[in-house]
């Protein structure tokens, strides 16, 4: 590969402040190896990284976990995030911002807020994020954002225990008065993999819920912005993970290493850099991780002389690895992959398993997560 | 549809016209949205402050760009619709 292609700047950074969280989702994004309090990099340091990032071109950064709010120091960095010039976005669960709180991050120049709900149902939802009272806080929160006029989106992932109630979240997110509702299908990397058999829908049930938000959208048209993505382990084609890797965004971990996504580490042998020894730009443009599934050169057969090699990029590496065994081959979400017929298999059977016990996220198995019995 | 003469638009809430120093371009931020935006597209946001009427942000532009008025104001109405439609104006 050449080394020094004309790289185009990133316009959105993942700042992943914190992995300490108070809900264990099944299906978190954080990676099986969560990085402790102790190495987490300082509010100062995150300061200088968002001005690196604002020079480098990005435009908006996304203030994630874990629990951005389990920071002390969140307002600090929101402020150090608006001044640096960013479109300040805030991924939260909603537990630990009180209203006074809130009003803090707002002075600061806070532009929005994303608020996950698990379920539309307390006790399932509950249940989901193994925090029992989790579902009524967070509803309690959105009506302080919304009170407070800030612009509030709803994030909901789907799953096999919640995907019935599909459009019950988009009217749920309208009452609340949320302006945009995100709804995701669950990503099976990491924690969700691991937890795979016990939250994959069947066909019927995905084909039916993308029918129900296609019949509602009319409906919300101008007053609520419905995004749906389709989940891959039912897709013909793969979607642009990342929108092409190390191509639109980037991702910093808590303690400061620089990934193109953020499930990257479960790719073995990728090299990351790290902001406390590098400046960003240089590692947006050189990191070995980054280089790595950059561009199309990377690319085999039948991903190389594909017509959409531009437009999906090949799909996800890191699912490419954990179904097909390998980062660099194509997604078995497009059925051109020879292991598009397993993973739909896999999919299928997973989904027909009765098993609806979770692993929760950073508890061990032994432990009960909480006490509220499985349907 | 909006009503020229009473309609202020203005940006919606967590929405913000940046410019961008990198790609020197006027630039729309929303929740997961970068809307690029051109020259007259960027002078009409601009103007959509809350305070302009849909009639007097014609007017300027129609001091600003050699068009007949009339097709400016579809343009403008064209525009804040569909940004209406993605929530992205008021």
């Amino acid at each position: 590969m050449s080394a020094r292609q004309e790289v185009s700047p990133p316009l959105g950074l993942l700042a992943e402040l914190t992995h300490r969280c108070p809900l264990a989702c099944p299906y978190c994004s954080n990676p099986l190896a969560l990085e402790n309090r102790a190495s987490e990099l300082d509010a100062a340091t995150w300061a200088r990284v968002f001005c690196e990032a604002a020079a480098l071109g990005v435009l908006q950064v996304h203030l994630s976990g874990g629990e951005p709010a389990s920071r002390r120091d969140l307002v600090e960095i929101v402020a150090a995030a608006r001044e640096a010039g960013l479109y300040t976005n805030l991924i939260t669960s909603g537990l630990g911002i009180d209203a006074a709180r809130l009003a803090r991050l707002k002075e600061s120049g806070l532009d929005h807020v994303q608020l996950s709900l698990q379920d539309v149902d307390a006790e399932t939802a509950d249940r989901i994020a193994g925090y029992r009272g989790a579902h009524t806080r967070k509803l309690a929160f959105a009506g302080m954002v919304v009170e407070q006029q800030l612009a509030l989106t709803i994030n909901v992932v789907v799953h096999r225990a919640n995907i019935r109630h599909i459009a019950a979240f988009v009217e749920t997110a309208a009452a609340l008065g949320a302006g945009r509702v995100e709804i995701a299908h669950a990503q099976y990397y990491g924690w969700a993999l691991r937890n795979r058999k016990a939250l994959m829908p069947t066909p019927a049930q995905v084909a039916q819920a993308m029918e129900e938000i296609e019949s509602i959208r009319p409906r919300y048209a101008g007053r609520l912005v419905i995004d749906m993505v389709v989940p891959d382990y039912y897709a013909r084609r793969p979607k642009a993970c990342m929108g092409g890797w190390a191509r639109r965004s980037l991702n910093v971990t808590p303690s400061g290493w620089v990934l193109p996504c953020h499930a990257a580490e479960s790719i073995p042998g990728l090299q990351f850099w790290s902001v406390r020894d590098r400046a960003l730009a240089e590692i947006w443009r050189d990191s070995p991780a980054f280089q790595a599934y950059r561009g199309t050169d990377w690319m085999r057969e039948p991903c190389r002389s594909c017509d959409m090699r531009e437009i999906d990029f090949g799909g996800c590496r890191c699912q490419a690895l954990a179904l097909a065994g390998d980062a660099a081959a194509t997604d078995p979400a497009c059925e051109l992959s020879p292991h598009h017929a397993i993973m739909r298999k896999l999919a299928e059977s997973d989904a027909c398993s009765a098993d609806d016990e979770y692993q929760y996220r950073g508890r061990s198995v032994a432990e009960p997560a909480i006490a509220i019995p499985v349907r | 549809m909006p009503e020229p003469a009473r309609d202020r638009p203005r940006l919606a809430p967590g929405v913000r016209l940046h410019f961008d120093k990198t790609r020197g371009a006027w630039v729309l931020l929303g929740p997961e949205r970068v809307i690029e935006t051109e020259g007259p597209a960027s002078a009409i946001l601009q103007r959509c402050d809350g305070t302009r009427t849909l009639a007097q942000i014609v007017d300027e532009l129609a001091a600003l760009y050699t068009a007949d008025r009339a097709d400016i104001e579809d343009d403008v109405r064209n525009m804040l619709a569909e940004l209406v439609n993605k929530r992205m104006v008021v």
